[in-house]
């Protein structure tokens, strides 16, 4: 550390990343110019953009930082890397925002079609996916990988493996994000529910996916504890399964390589089996088994209690992990799939009941000696309710699952209200419970701006997520009742158009429960905001830790 | 698992002896409940795979003891479907369109089919019920821009009104003012003489005697000599307090001066026949068929 800055070098790989974004942004610019239309020639030239900026940021922080890379240890502590885990916490602020107003506008359109403004970019078949994954994988993935950078440290108790990777892990992923938001709008798209990118922002996708499993799973093996701590099980399992469902679901074959279009190799019954395996595993190893992490280490944490059960923990890992894979073919019952495959779909959905519900009683239970700390802390209450939300979805999931059930609740409302339940009450909370954790601790304050500011979050969300919800029960029922009536000649006793006006009601009570989560929301941006620019600065102990035996 | 001496105090139980970050796990065993709930469906679900078809084969897959399958299933209902409805959609499609309200049967088949075909078909303009909307006609009264018998009816619904079609109703209100027929003055008076056919109030300083010449002069020749329309021409009877677009005089002066040309969509080629027929007959009965 005391050598001089004239033997300061290059690292390979420094030199070797400019070295390929300058190649990029000269392929990328090339490829804009020979674009066949103006959606691909925007994304040339958006990523030519971005690898100049690569290359010169890289260069910059080259001349800034001093001679030899940060330590992984001083003085026998662990040198955590938070750089990467503020901007990917910080974005997962902005994106939720964005993708619930944009979710509130949609809500608003199917109340009162005359927001969609006549323009094909606001139309709601274009905004629908843009909420989806601005609150799916913008939101939440940033959640997950700023949380997955932040709990793997702490738990290995060792730093983050690789110098650029992570921050070419949370750069790289907003840009696809970036991609594939501004794709939508431009009216680019696959047409696969949960997997639109076209066929490049699924490249770039995978590349940095498969960076984000090097840099966790090196990080792993380098860690100073002899056992792997429940929640980096989860996480694993997340990036590794995703990883697989996203080159199973998107094999596809551009129309031209200078043209956004592109054919799934997938065709016809296949393709749908295929992408419902992806769609379902989706909801399983992105919104369930990550946040399950996200749990594990935030809930013992904050409640400062061990975990309930090591031994369910293991036990419903693997049940989750063996069964879920199998349900996806409930997405498809009564369709062209057959029969023996709706079969195995439906009752896997259901031996998943219990699995799911290890996570939340190890949840819950954890909590046992600090139910008391619900009344003072709203950050734990947040978490716990977030897991009554999980148990709540988790029941529902393999209720819905069962076919006479499905003929019922298929295509209707019920399952939005499903997703709601799932999406604004546990993935939603956990991941907002998870923030208002990490912020304080990664910007060295001593708590947050005000609590009072996150009960009131937690009041209005909760207010709105019941709106919500219930509202798409009562719709979804009505309207899956309606569709099936039938008269004693065998004609539909009411037309389409009868039930879209008895929605009506119902989508404006759920877009007034979209607006006051959305509110809670901003609630929290604030508070977050203040807690970095007014919070009281933590004192760091000058004491190393000690290792646990 | 080795007991480890580490013991929580709350719980009394021992913990794993791990600990990540200050983060410890108790040893508790899984909950009875839940380990017997998670057999249970276990259970079950090797119960369905037995009944139903479940598990995929070489060439086939298992077919369960029940030998259930959707296709048989739908097939069932298309058989029961068929024993309520007999022959009677043939009957329909063969029945001449004054027959189908002499036999209660037939008559009940084509309003039941109507009423699902208006749902879809008509609905969007003329609202779930028929009342109709601003430029959409009301079908439960009976006032008939083009007629309210069966045949007459089902021209309109076969070729519609100014629909592209060279069978559709084509004749159109004309635009007074747009056209420079009548000047904005006038326009005025006749929209009052027009109220008071239908013996709604007039504007004040409203010259009555002019109103009826320019209405002579330029209406008589559709609406007719005293405004009770023509269904020939699609011209509507002004004095029955019914109206497409609105009474006021704001309405009535835009109407008068742009002229209407609402266009009603031709079904003939959209909808087969014996629908066409049924959709007739339901029509016919919301209430104003002659």
């Amino acid at each position: 550390m005391s050598e001089s800055n004239t033997s300061k070098s290059m690292t390979h790989g420094e030199a070797g990343l400019m070295l390929v974004f300058s190649i990029s942004a000269l392929l990328c610019l090339f490829a804009a110019a020979k674009a066949l239309d103006t959606a691909f020639a925007f994304h040339a030239s958006l990523a030519s953009a971005a690898s100049l900026w690569a290359v010169f940021a890289i260069v910059n922080r080259y001349f800034d930082r001093p001679a030899s890379l940060p330590a992984r240890e001083i003085n026998g502590r662990p040198n955590y890397n938070m750089g990467p885990i503020k901007f990917s916490a910080a974005m997962s602020v902005f994106w939720g925002i964005a993708g619930f107003a944009v979710g509130l506008l949609i809500a608003a359109q199917l109340a009162w079609p005359a927001l969609n403004f006549d323009l094909q970019w606001t139309s709601f078949g274009r905004l629908r996916p843009l909420h989806t994954s601005a609150v799916i994988f913008a939101f939440g993935g940033n959640v997950l990988i700023a949380t997955s950078f932040y709990v793997v440290q702490k738990t290995c108790r060792t730093r983050l493996a690789g110098d650029l990777a992570p921050w070419f892990v949370v750069i790289g992923y907003n840009v696809f994000i970036l991609i594939a938001g501004t794709g939508y709008l431009l009216g680019v798209t696959q047409s696969k529910e949960y997997a639109e990118p076209e066929w490049y922002a699924d490249l770039w996708l995978t590349i940095v996916w498969v960076v984000y499993l090097l840099v966790f799973l090196v990080t792993i093996i380098k860690r100073k504890e002899p056992h792997i701590f429940v929640a980096n099980w989860f996480y694993l399992a997340f990036i590794v399964t995703i990883a697989v469902l996203h080159l199973g679901n998107n094999p596809a074959l551009p129309v031209s390589v200078f043209g956004s279009k592109s054919y799934i190799a997938w065709g016809g019954v296949q393709d749908a089996m295929f992408q419902w395996w992806y769609g379902h595993n989706a909801v399983g190893f992105f919104l369930t088994a990550g946040f399950l992490a996200i749990m594990y280490y935030f809930i013992p944490k904050r409640a400062e209690r061990p975990v309930y059960s090591y031994r369910l923990s293991i036990i419903h890992f693997w049940a989750i992990i063996f069964l879920y894979i199998w349900a996806g073919p409930h997405h498809l019952h009564y369709t062209a799939l057959p029969d023996w495959a709706q079969t195995l779909g439906m009752t896997f959905s259901i031996m998943l009941w219990m699995p799911s519900w290890g996570g939340m009683i190890n949840g819950l239970m954890t909590l046992s000696g600090a139910w008391d700390k619900l009344r003072t802390d709203p950050v734990l209450r947040m978490l716990v309710v977030s897991v009554a939300f999980y148990g709540m979805a988790t029941f529902e999931g393999p209720l819905m699952s069962i076919k006479v059930v499905n003929s019922l609740s298929h295509y209707t409302d019920w399952t939005i209200g499903h997703v709601h339940a799932g999406a604004l009450g546990w993935v939603g909370f956990v991941s907002f419970g998870a923030l208002y954790c990490l912020v304080p601790w990664l910007w060295d304050r001593k708590g947050l701006y005000s609590l009072k500011l996150v009960n009131w979050h937690f009041w209005i969300a909760t207010i709105g997520i019941v709106l919500y919800i219930s509202a798409m029960w009562v719709s979804g029922i009505l309207q899956g009742l309606m569709w099936r009536a039938y008269t004693s000649l065998g004609f539909l006793e009411y037309s389409f158009i009868e039930t879209v006006e008895a929605m009506h009601p119902f989508y404006i009570i759920r877009a007034a429960g979209g607006a006051l989560f959305l509110i809670g929301s901003l609630i929290m941006a604030y508070n977050l905001w203040m807690t970095v620019r007014l919070g009281e600065a933590e004192v760091q102990s000058p004491v190393a830790l000690q290792p646990a035996e | 698992m080795t007991e480890h001496s580490d013991i929580d105090r709350v719980s009394g139980r021992s913990t794993t002896g791990h600990e990540w970050d200050s983060i410890k796990e108790l040893n508790t065993p899984l909950p009875r409940w839940w380990v017997i709930t998670f057999y249970a469906t276990i259970l079950w679900a090797i119960g369905y795979w037995i009944v139903y078809p479940a598990w995929p084969l070489l060439w086939s897959h298992t077919t369960g003891i029940w030998n259930y399958s959707t296709r048989a299933e739908v097939a069932t209902e298309l058989a029961n479907l068929q024993k309520v409805r007999g022959d009677k959609m043939v009957a329909l499609g063969a029945a001449p369109l004054a027959e189908i309200a002499k036999d209660p049967a037939l008559l009940a088949l084509a309003r039941a089919s109507g009423k699902t075909v208006f749902g879809d078909n008509c609905a969007p303009c003329h609202g779930t019920g028929g009342a109709g909307a601003k430029g959409y006609p009301n079908l439960n009264d009976d006032e008939w821009l083009w007629g309210g018998s069966l045949d007459q009816i089902m021209q309109t619904i076969q070729f519609g009104a100014r629909s592209g079609h060279p069978k559709a109703h084509e004749s159109a209100m004309l635009a007074f003012g747009k056209e420079g027929v009548l000047k904005k003055d006038q326009i005025v008076t006749v929209a009052n003489y027009v109220r008071s056919l239908s013996g709604l109030p007039t504007s004040p300083g409203y010259d009555a005697s002019a109103g009826a010449k320019i209405f002579a002069d330029n209406c008589t020749s559709c609406h007719g000599d005293n405004g009770k329309g023509n269904q020939e021409l699609g011209a509507p009877d002004l004095t029955d307090k019914i109206w497409l677009y609105g009474s006021d005089e704001v309405t009535l002066v835009e109407t008068i001066s742009n002229g209407r040309a609402g266009v009603m969509p031709a079904w003939v080629g959209r909808l087969d026949p014996s629908t066409i027929k049924a959709l007739t007959v339901y029509v016919h009965s919301l209430g104003g068929g002659k």
